[in-house]
């Protein structure tokens, strides 16, 4: 079973076990650069790690610089598997554009209503370059 | 619908000014899709917040830039960066980083962006005309360019701000509009205190407040009825964007877009008012500080944004000559540097106990002592909300004169309460 989500930012590809944020997240000073751990003290999914999973996000807040970490990310191979977002990210994603001029292969990022991200919560997720999302475990 | 761009603008991104000039015009260009932006808009100038080192893949940005010959069209200064390239402190960031950082400081001079490495340029000569279009990354930069100075940005985020600077153009949404710089709340602060308005830690815990309550929307202040200064506008408007996505605030009677409630609000009622009460106030001041009961403290950091010259001046009187038993780090840019060492105020702090932090600062790259349970305090609500996550530093708050106090007898000390 899988359905067609709208393209962010093209991308590659991917599968992995779905992490479902339950609250938005600042990536500069939130999320580790080197590894992808969720540093955030305050933040619900503290210590989980974004690295090749396929990551929901409600929302993203602060730091000009997420754009600088997801990039990081890319480049040192421990960004998300895929990127799910409730809206575009005037930031964030920019980290994956830079990553496309760079040639960096940078995951894919495709839109989904944040209403439905429980569908996925606990579930292995495939999200394909043409922005097939399916349920595969 | 979708992005329309002009020929010159397509031949650009098809290499006709080289691949470094491309390469940024297609990241303008890309990012102006994503936002659904119908066009591109000229700028007068960028500040750019991307010269700072997180991890090697922005230096190699940085770098292919460069070796495409690209070079900024319009007047671009650089914010911070992780090196104090002054000398005037110690930064503990070892090789390989060290070296990486200095070769992405060394690619942004090459670009043609300002050395001025700074977060607050519009106390360093960059000052862009009311009604003007720019391109401005750091949260604090935005937001104050925006509403106090009149001229229209959007929270640029790292790499989009220099590839503007070099295409000379930035997607025309957000901010660029006239009808998205309205205020749509009102936050009402006449139910305050007199003397809590003219207080030093006043517009720090408003900024802070006001960040939580309106989140990215634009909002009117009122009950001001005094100018309270650049550097008190600049203290709020970095709290407000660091505690929420703050980018432009009015003030009604004081800054330049709401001569009254009624200009910001465009005759349009408010969709909601915030009626600030003391007890709000109180509560915004505690959640700056996280450890309230802390009965000693290690170091004070002041500067974010970076000092002014008269701030110093501040400083310096309340400090009386006094010597300090714990290092009070003062950042601040180098246009302030030059002025310090011209008056001798910089040999005069220093030889108290102050450490003078140019070109950077202690929450975006390791100054302060490693310390594991080490207590910071600071005036700064943008420090107070950094610093734990960033230094390991757990915070307490207070104004300038407390902060001066403590750090002379080690323990911190309250003299200005809340309202």
């Amino acid at each position: 079973m899988s359905e067609h989500a709208e393209i962010l930012v093209a991308g590659r590809g991917g599968e992995g076990d779905a992490l479902v944020l339950s609250q938005p997240i600042s990536f500069w000073g939130g999320v580790d650069a080197k590894t992808g751990r969720i540093a955030d003290v305050r933040h619900p999914q503290h210590g989980q790690c974004i690295a090749g999973r396929v990551l929901f996000l409600p929302g993203t807040i602060g730091s000009s610089s997420a754009s600088a970490v997801l990039l990081e990310l890319v480049h040192n191979g421990h960004a998300p598997a895929a990127l799910v977002l409730h809206e575009p990210d005037a930031i964030l994603l920019l980290g994956l554009i830079v990553g496309r001029e760079m040639a960096w292969q940078g995951p894919v990022a495709v839109r989904l209503d944040r209403n439905r991200f429980h569908e996925f919560d606990g579930r292995k997720v495939r999200i394909t370059a043409e922005g097939a999302v399916g349920i595969t475990a | 619908m979708g992005l329309a761009l002009t020929a010159e603008e397509r031949a650009v991104a098809s290499g006709a000014d080289g691949e470094g000039a491309a390469m940024a015009m297609r990241i303008v260009a890309d990012a102006a899709r994503l936002l659904g932006a119908p066009r591109l808009l000229p700028i007068a100038s960028a500040h750019i917040d991307g010269a700072l080192y997180h991890g090697d893949s922005g230096t190699l940005f940085a770098e292919k830039l460069v070796e495409g010959g690209a070079h900024v069209a319009v007047r671009s200064t650089l914010n911070v960066g992780a090196l104090d390239l002054l000398g005037c402190s110690r930064v503990r960031l070892e090789e390989p980083q060290r070296g990486m950082a200095r070769r992405m400081t060394e690619a942004y001079r090459k670009l043609g962006c300002e050395q001025s490495w700074t977060c607050a340029p519009y106390q360093a000569g960059h000052r862009p005309e009311f009604g003007s279009d720019v391109a401005w990354g750091e949260s604090n930069a935005v937001v104050f360019c925006n509403s106090v100075l009149g001229a229209r940005t959007n929270r640029y985020g790292d790499f989009l701000d220099i590839a503007c600077a070099i295409a000379g153009r930035a997607p025309d949404y957000g901010l660029h509009r006239p009808e998205n710089r309205r205020a749509r709340l009102l936050f009402d602060v006449r139910a305050l205190p007199a003397a809590f308005l003219a207080s030093e830690i006043a517009w720090p815990v408003l900024g802070s407040l006001y960040g939580r309550e309106v989140g990215n929307a634009v909002g009117v202040v009122t009950g001001i009825e005094r100018h309270p200064g650049e550097d008190a506008l600049k203290a709020f408007g970095a709290a407000a964007a660091s505690s929420g996505a703050v980018g432009l605030f009015h003030i009604a009677g004081i800054t330049p877009e709401a001569a009254d409630p009624q200009t910001a609000l465009d005759n349009i009622e408010p969709e909601q008012t915030i009626r600030v009460t003391p007890e709000m106030i109180a509560a915004a001041r505690a959640s700056l500080s996280t450890a309230q009961h802390a009965t000693a403290i290690d170091a004070v950091a002041i500067g974010s944004p970076h000092l002014s010259l008269d701030e110093f001046e501040r400083l310096a009187m309340l400090i009386d000559g006094r010597r300090l038993s714990v290092p009070i780090h003062a950042c601040t840019g180098r246009h302030v540097v030059t002025e310090l060492d011209r008056t001798g105020l910089r040999k005069a702090l220093e030889s108290c106990g102050v450490v003078i932090v140019a070109d950077t600062c202690v929450v975006v790259t390791p100054i302060l002592a490693e310390l594991a349970g080490g207590v910071l305090m600071t005036n700064s609500g943008k420090f107070a909300h950094y610093a734990p996550g960033n230094t390991g530093y757990s915070v307490v708050y207070g104004s300038l004169t407390d902060c001066v106090e403590s750090a002379v007898t080690g323990k911190p000390v309250y003299t200005d309460m809340a309202a």
